[in-house]
């Protein structure tokens, strides 16, 4: 379906992409997460054909872009990061201008038009001026935008970068909607959380680079360790020592940082008792006991040895 | 292919139509100040400009200095009030009065003799305020006309004159300095008149050909040369040719920075997303803004025409064919603004100032026709002279459809100059 293939771009000095690879299959929704000018957009950018990479090429349904006007970029649909809408006019107006550069007039505009609004939910808005919509609102109607030609891929460049909460679950109930409809989708953000929810692939790039591209059971395979008990002892630090406990089986850490010791272990079912059973036996009596599952956060930590939000 | 062109012609037509700036600084702005300067600059032609406001200082109080001031008060475009010197004085030096005549005492009586002989000639004080000095010369030259009636009528009709005459013969028979014949001549001379006025005051009645005193031997018959006799120039077709030119300018500036805001705000990725060769994109912003352009030039000249009478005196079609061309050079400047700056905000400001400059060698504030002929050789290679020179031509000028090819040459070229160096210079992957 899409096929990126070492894709390269500078900008003066700075290498924004630097032999991106990456391909998408038919229905197949793949996240591209990354931190602050990791390249994400350059390289959704080079995919819509808006940009020409240094080298490197994108092939569509397994044929590269053939200059501006080629009908082939009738299968993409691209939703920018930033809100790409006329404020001046109402969402209608600008619906209807999208649809035109799709070729999309008369009836079979206002279908795509009546489909895209039902979809995002701002049916009954669609004749007000988008300068008086919600930020949330104009997130969807940039959305909306990019659905009117009945794309078969969709990049989506951070859809609800500035959104509240409940503009951003519209917006995921929204990709999982189109999801099902066999939409291929590309989807950048910084967020891991998003990722998690939507995606069957992710793709993590770091300056640049591919630094990961995978599942996530796959991503998380990475990890030493995936699972992590958080004990709080009932009399803090009581000179327990953390050498037996490491090597209990199916222990892979142990840690304590003031009363609360983390227990990284494989298997949450089987050693979670023993574990515990151990703690009692030794006389370390525990007040409260928590589980936290490995994030993409984490993978991402203990791939660059940074943290995704401030790297 | 048509589907998208028109609707993004229609976009940037209803952008423009919903756009209150836009329409303020391409309407209301122009037709306020090419009112004012139309007004200021002479306004229609039929209508008199103001009256010179002139003092008149009586000190002699005679019949000759009273026939001066009532002869300088009849003159129409004169607005003539007494005075007392130091009023006039006064008066002239805060501008409230151009030009005060003081007549002195005894002026009369001075003048009717320096008329026939070789007396001092008595002054007239002629105060005037320097920065009016062209009015001043016209008041000089009414006052020398009517002084010349006034002094020459007593002198052959009214009882001072036959007084003067008397004199005169007298100073001249007892004069030692004048040669013998011309004494004689200037006795039979005076000796005439004297029997004239004799003659006349005896009978009661004066002579028609003599009792308005001597006039300047001819009159003028003025008229403002345009092609079409009887056309009146209007100061309001230059006034609105001006400010369309520099208002529709503008606009095209709004277009160009419009190109850079909407690639600033990603619109520009929305576009280019689609399938659209680069042609459709540019060339649905020139189409869009050339018939902009063309609509605010004719909307501006048909307010002119309903409110101040500026007529197309000449070729219609000449009109058009130069509103046009115009509307397609401002499209082109247009797009070549959208090359210049990084940013909207950096570039708005040069081309503002780039345009009033061009504007203003343009002759769109002040006729080019009174610029200094080396100026007027220059500024031919300014798009504006052409504009201008092709409307003044189209309208008051009255020329035909002839007058209108060189600018509409010119102005086409200018168009695929700034359009060559748009397409050229355009940055399609800046991402603003
Ligand atoms: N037009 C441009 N000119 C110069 N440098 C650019 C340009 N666009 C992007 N860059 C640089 O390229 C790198 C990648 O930028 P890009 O926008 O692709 O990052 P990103 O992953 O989308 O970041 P963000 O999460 O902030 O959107 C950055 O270092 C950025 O500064
Ligand atoms: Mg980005």
């Amino acid at each position: 379906m899409l096929e990126v293939r070492a894709l390269k771009k500078c900008y003066g000095n700075v290498v924004a992409v630097d032999g991106v690879s990456l391909r998408a299959g038919v229905g197949e929704n793949i996240g591209l997460l990354g931190p602050n000018g990791a390249g994400k957009t350059t390289t959704v950018s080079i995919i819509a054909g808006l940009l020409r990479p240094d080298s490197g090429v994108v092939t569509i349904e397994g044929r590269p872009l053939a200059g501006d006007a080629d009908p082939v970029k009738r299968q993409i649909g691209l939703v920018p990061q930033d809100l790409a809408l006329f404020d001046e006019l109402p969402a209608m107006a600008n619906l209807q201008l999208f649809a035109a550069l799709y070729d999309l007039d008369g009836a079979p505009a206002r279908r795509a038009i009546g489909e895209a609004l039902d979809l995002v939910g701002l049916s009954d808005r669609a004749r007000d001026k988008v300068r008086d919509f919600s930020g949330g609102m104009k997130r969807r109607l940039n959305l909306a935008a990019a659905l009117l030609h009945d794309p078969r891929i969709l990049l989506l460049d951070e859809p609800t970068v500035g959104v509240d909460p409940q503009s951003r679950n519209a917006i995921f109930d929204n990709l999982e909607t189109l999801k099902q409809r066999g939409k291929t989708l590309l989807y950048t953000t910084h967020y891991m959380e998003e990722a998690e929810r939507l995606c069957d692939r992710v793709v993590i790039i770091d300056h640049g680079k591919v630094i990961a591209d995978d599942t996530l059971p796959g991503l998380y395979r990475l990890l030493p360790v995936t699972n992590l008990l958080a004990i709080e002892l009932e009399n803090g630090d009581d000179g327990l020592l953390l050498e037996p406990l490491q090597s209990l089986p199916g222990v892979r850490s142990a840690e304590r940082r003031g009363g609360t010791l983390r227990v990284g272990v494989r298997d949450l079912a089987a050693e979670t008792p023993r574990v515990l059973q151990w703690l009692v036996d030794q006389g370390h009596p525990y007040r409260h006991v928590v589980s936290e599952r490995a994030d993409l956060e984490t993978v991402f930590l203990n791939l660059t040895g940074r943290s995704l939000r401030d790297a | 292919m048509m589907v998208p062109f028109r609707a993004l012609v229609r976009k940037d037509i209803r952008l423009f139509l919903v756009d209150r700036r836009a329409l303020l600084m391409s309407f209301a702005i122009p037709i306020a100040i090419g009112s004012f300067f139309g007004f200021v600059l002479g306004g229609q032609g039929q209508t008199d400009t103001a009256r010179i406001a002139v003092l008149a200082v009586d000190q002699d109080r005679s019949a000759i200095s009273r026939e001066i001031v009532t002869r300088l008060t009849a003159e129409k475009s004169l607005e003539v009030k007494p005075a007392t010197p130091d009023g006039a004085r006064a008066a002239v030096r805060k501008g409230s009065a151009t030009v005060a005549v003081v007549i002195p005492a005894n002026f009369g009586q001075q003048a009717g003799r320096a008329f026939f002989g070789p007396q001092q000639k008595p002054e007239i004080g002629v105060l005037y305020d320097p920065s009016h000095s062209a009015e001043s010369g016209m008041v000089r030259g009414m006052l020398a006309g009517d002084v010349m009636q006034a002094v020459s009528k007593e002198m052959f009709a009214g009882p001072s004159g036959r007084d003067a005459v008397r004199q005169s013969l007298a100073e001249v028979e007892q004069s030692q300095s004048l040669a013998p014949n011309d004494k004689k001549d200037l006795e039979n001379l005076l000796g005439s008149v004297e029997r004239w006025n004799t003659r006349s005051g005896r009978s009661g009645d004066s002579q028609a050909g003599l009792s308005g005193g001597l006039t300047m031997p001819f009159t003028t018959r003025e008229e403002a040369v345009t092609a079409n006799r009887g056309v009146k120039y209007n100061g309001y077709a230059h006034s609105f040719a001006g400010m369309v030119v520099q208002f529709v300018l503008f606009l095209g500036i709004d277009v160009g920075i419009g190109l850079l805001q909407q690639r600033q705000r990603g619109l520009w990725k929305r576009f280019r997303a689609a399938p659209l060769s680069r042609g459709v994109l540019l060339g649905s912003r020139a189409v869009s803004a050339s018939v902009l352009a063309f609509f605010v030039v004719l909307v501006n000249f048909l307010f002119a025409r309903l409110v101040f009478g500026v007529r197309v005196e000449g070729s219609m079609a000449g009109f058009l064919g130069v509103s046009a061309a115009f509307a397609l050079m401002t499209a082109g400047f247009g797009m070549l603004i959208a090359t210049l700056g990084k940013t909207p905000e950096a570039t708005r400001g040069l081309s503002i100032f780039a345009t009033l400059i061009v504007v203003m060698l343009g002759g769109a504030w002040i006729p080019s026709f009174l610029f200094p002929q080396w100026l007027q050789n220059l500024t031919v290679v300014v798009p504006t002279r052409w504009a201008m020179d092709g409307f003044e031509a189209m309208t008051w000028r009255g020329l035909g459809a002839g007058a209108a090819l060189a600018p509409i040459a010119a102005l086409l070229a200018f168009a695929l100059v700034f359009a060559g160096l748009a397409v050229a210079r355009f940055r399609w992957e800046a991402e603003g």
